[in-house]
């Protein structure tokens, strides 16, 4: 048995008077990928904003790679090699590509200033690879369409030798072909035995790419199963009703 | 099509195209050359002669210099009313530091040469550290910075009145007014070897910036872009030289100079003033803050903020320091233009910066920093700067009234930012 790469345990966070993560536990086992479902608001999001440093729980505990983790910023959850696609994107707008694809952790040169060719020329390098059509190279990507701005998003997780990914619905605004391509990204990935979150309201995408997927609904863990042991169906009534498929318990 | 039709617009946009000027830059230029036709005409040569030239730049210097930190600010989404008081509050520390504290408390007699230092040292301390309070309380207590720095504007020119008791502080230190502009000059053979040196490395920079985009396989501009470039990068910085060198010392002044030699002024001497030290330090500073915009993870994080704070912060940038880091580099240059306004007038009064907020505000909003953040350049507050002082003095020399002058400054911000908004909407960018 390995040791899990990412074990959250009993996290609990809320806002106010809302209980958006209520004692939750899931699990990441290198060169796997797992869905993280759920209704809008059950909480997916914010669970996995603990681990990637931008919230801190008000309970409960992190193990990365059995060894108890203390996140407590974005830059730490770096550290551990957390890398994490946000629902919102998180671009600064008024920079161009490789300004966000390398912001808080530029490329210098030797005097300590600002290497912006070689971060063009890297940028250039791995978007070549995620999109091959992306020549907006210098302009703000305020200027891109949300697909363009989705792979540059994409490009800033995968660059920088990320051990765990976190992707939050990191399709929701690419078309067909570039969907394709994520979902290659996605396996060429865990081949190469990076864990996986992936958020997605897309069923089929899941079923197709997931090994496992863990369930939510209002801030609570419904339960987590093996996809090879469920239906479309079944998780659609654990994410809709919160039920259990009585043959499918890990 | 159109370039077989209309073959003079086409080439003409593919040269600018292929100069690769900024059009926002172009557009300044076009409208600080308008107010100096404007002017040059209408005072018939008077407004563009040297003399004028060189008031004209010591008048903006003070101004200038905190333009530069205000882009940071504005690009960060804060605001800072402050700058005039505190730049009155870092002259008196100043004042007072050099004619009653070091005299009184320290022994130095006045006209030590420790003097000068050790009271800019103090200024810029000061405004050092007020600017960090005023960042902690933006930054870690959530207070709006507009709240902030209006009640710092109340505040510090207040305490500065009650650092000097309210008295008018002169004469300062000999050294300390080498720093006025008029009255610490460089003279013209400095001043050509200043120039000369800073063509060289204007020059070296825009050939090894085309070597690096080379090795990277880039592409380049072709090469004679590259040489007008040149040539008008080392056109202005000489020719801003020749002017500054063409303005003669009056012969008061040349009589002066001789007699504390104890020698006569020579038939027919006469000499040019050259660069004063403060447009020196202005040059410096606008040099210094352009590097930090551009070439440092401290500028680049500015932007990123201003351009999306959540985005910042979740990169791992900790934008609640960045935001201290900012208004005490604001404050510190306000220390350096209260050294410049103090030097200049010869004396600490109270009313020294009076209303430079909005001067510094406008300057640089009309040089294309926008409110909303993100966006703004430190070349864009000087031409703001320039524009702005250009316009009062011309006015000036025309005799426009003072209320009418107001007016028309008024005017030109708000066009300036109208007219900045519909390029940027017809550009679709923000
Ligand atoms: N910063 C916040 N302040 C207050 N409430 C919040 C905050 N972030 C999330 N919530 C609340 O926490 C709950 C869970 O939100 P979360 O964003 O994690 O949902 P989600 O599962 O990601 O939903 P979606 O599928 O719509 O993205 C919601 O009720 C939401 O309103
Ligand atoms: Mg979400």
């Amino acid at each position: 048995m390995t040791t899990p790469l990412v074990e959250m345990k009993d996290i609990r966070i809320s806002f106010g008077g809302v209980r958006a993560v209520d004692g939750v536990s899931i699990d990441l086992y290198p060169g796997e990928v797992v869905g993280l479902l759920g209704h809008n608001g059950a909480g997916k999001s914010t669970l996995i904003k603990v681990l990637s440093g931008a919230y801190r729980a008000d309970s409960g505990e992190i193990l990365i790679e059995g060894r108890k983790a203390d996140i407590r910023s974005p830059a730490d959850a770096r550290r551990y090699n957390i890398e994490t696609i946000y629902q919102t994107l998180a671009l600064a707008d008024n920079l161009p590509a490789p300004a966000n694809l390398f912001l808080g952790r530029e490329l210098r040169d030797r005097w300590g200033f600002l290497d912006d060719d070689r971060m063009e020329a890297e940028t250039r390098r791995i978007m070549a690879r995620l999109n091959p059509n992306f020549r907006k190279i210098k302009e703000p990507v305020s200027a891109l369409s949300g697909g363009q701005r989705q792979s540059v998003a994409i490009a800033r997780a995968v660059y920088f030798n990320a051990k765990i990914l976190i992707m939050d619905e990191p399709t929701a605004a690419l078309g067909v072909q570039e969907t394709a391509m994520v979902a290659e990204l996605i396996q060429q990935l865990k081949a190469q035995g990076l864990g996986i979150f992936l958020i997605d309201h897309d069923i089929h995408a899941v079923m197709k790419m997931c090994d496992r997927a863990h369930v939510m609904k209002n801030g609570q863990l419904v339960g987590t199963v093996r996809i090879a042991d469920v239906t479309e169906d079944d998780l659609l009534g654990m994410i809709i009703l919160g039920k259990m498929p009585e043959r499918a318990v890990v | 099509m159109s370039e077989v039709t209309h073959p003079g617009l086409g080439s003409r946009r593919s040269m600018v195209e292929q100069l690769q000027l900024d059009m926002r830059l172009l557009g300044m230029l076009g409208a600080f050359a308008l107010v100096i036709l404007v002017f040059t005409v209408a005072t018939g040569g008077t407004f563009l002669t040297p003399r004028n030239i060189f008031n004209i730049t010591i008048q903006t210097v003070s101004v200038a210099i905190m333009a530069t930190g205000m882009v940071f600010v504005i690009v960060m989404r804060h605001i800072d009313l402050s700058v005039g008081s505190l730049l009155a509050m870092c002259s008196a520390v100043m004042a007072m530091t050099q004619t009653q504290w070091l005299p009184q408390y320290f022994g130095l007699p006045l006209g030590h040469w420790a003097i000068a230092p050790l009271a800019i040292l103090a200024g810029l301390v000061t405004g050092t550290a007020i600017g960090a309070l005023h960042g902690w309380l933006a930054g870690y207590q959530g207070i709006p910075s507009f709240i902030v720095t209006l009640g710092g504007l109340l505040i510090w020119r207040n305490v500065a009145w009650y650092t000097t008791r309210g008295q008018t502080i002169g004469p300062l230190d000999q050294t300390l007014i080498l720093f006025g502009g008029a009255e610490g000059i460089l003279f013209p053979t400095w001043s050509w070897i200043i120039g000369i040196a800073a063509t060289l490395v204007a020059l070296w920079a825009i050939w090894s910036t085309r070597k690096r985009k080379e090795s990277h396989g880039f592409p380049v501009k072709p090469l004679w872009a590259e040489a007008v470039l040149s040539a008008l990068a080392a056109g202005a910085i000489l020719g801003f030289v020749a002017i500054l060198n063409a303005y003669q010392l009056p012969p008061g002044r040349l009589r002066r100079m001789f007699e504390a030699r104890g020698e006569t002024v020579p038939e027919g001497y006469s000499i040019g003033h050259g660069l004063p030290i403060s447009v020196l330090l202005l040059i410096l500073v606008v040099v210094a803050m352009t590097v930090i915009a551009r070439k440092t993870r401290f500028g680049r994080y500015i932007y990123a903020t201003g351009g999306n704070p959540e985005a910042a912060a979740l990169s791992g940038i900790n934008t609640r320091w960045l935001t201290v880091k900012v208004f005490a580099l604001m404050g510190f240059l306000c220390g350096l233009s209260a050294l410049v306004a103090q030097a200049r007038l010869q004396n600490h009064g109270n009313d020294i910066g009076t209303l430079d907020e909005l001067r510094v505000i406008a300057a640089a909003v009309i040089g294309g920093t926008a409110l909303a953040g993100g966006v703004g350049t430190i070349y864009g507050a000087i031409l703001g700067a320039l524009i702005m002082q250009s316009l009062q003095s011309g006015m000036g020399m025309v005799g426009v009234d003072t209320p009418f002058q107001n007016i028309v400054v008024g005017l030109v911000l708000v066009l300036a930012v109208w007219i900045d908004a519909a390029y940027r909407k017809r550009l679709g960018v923000r």
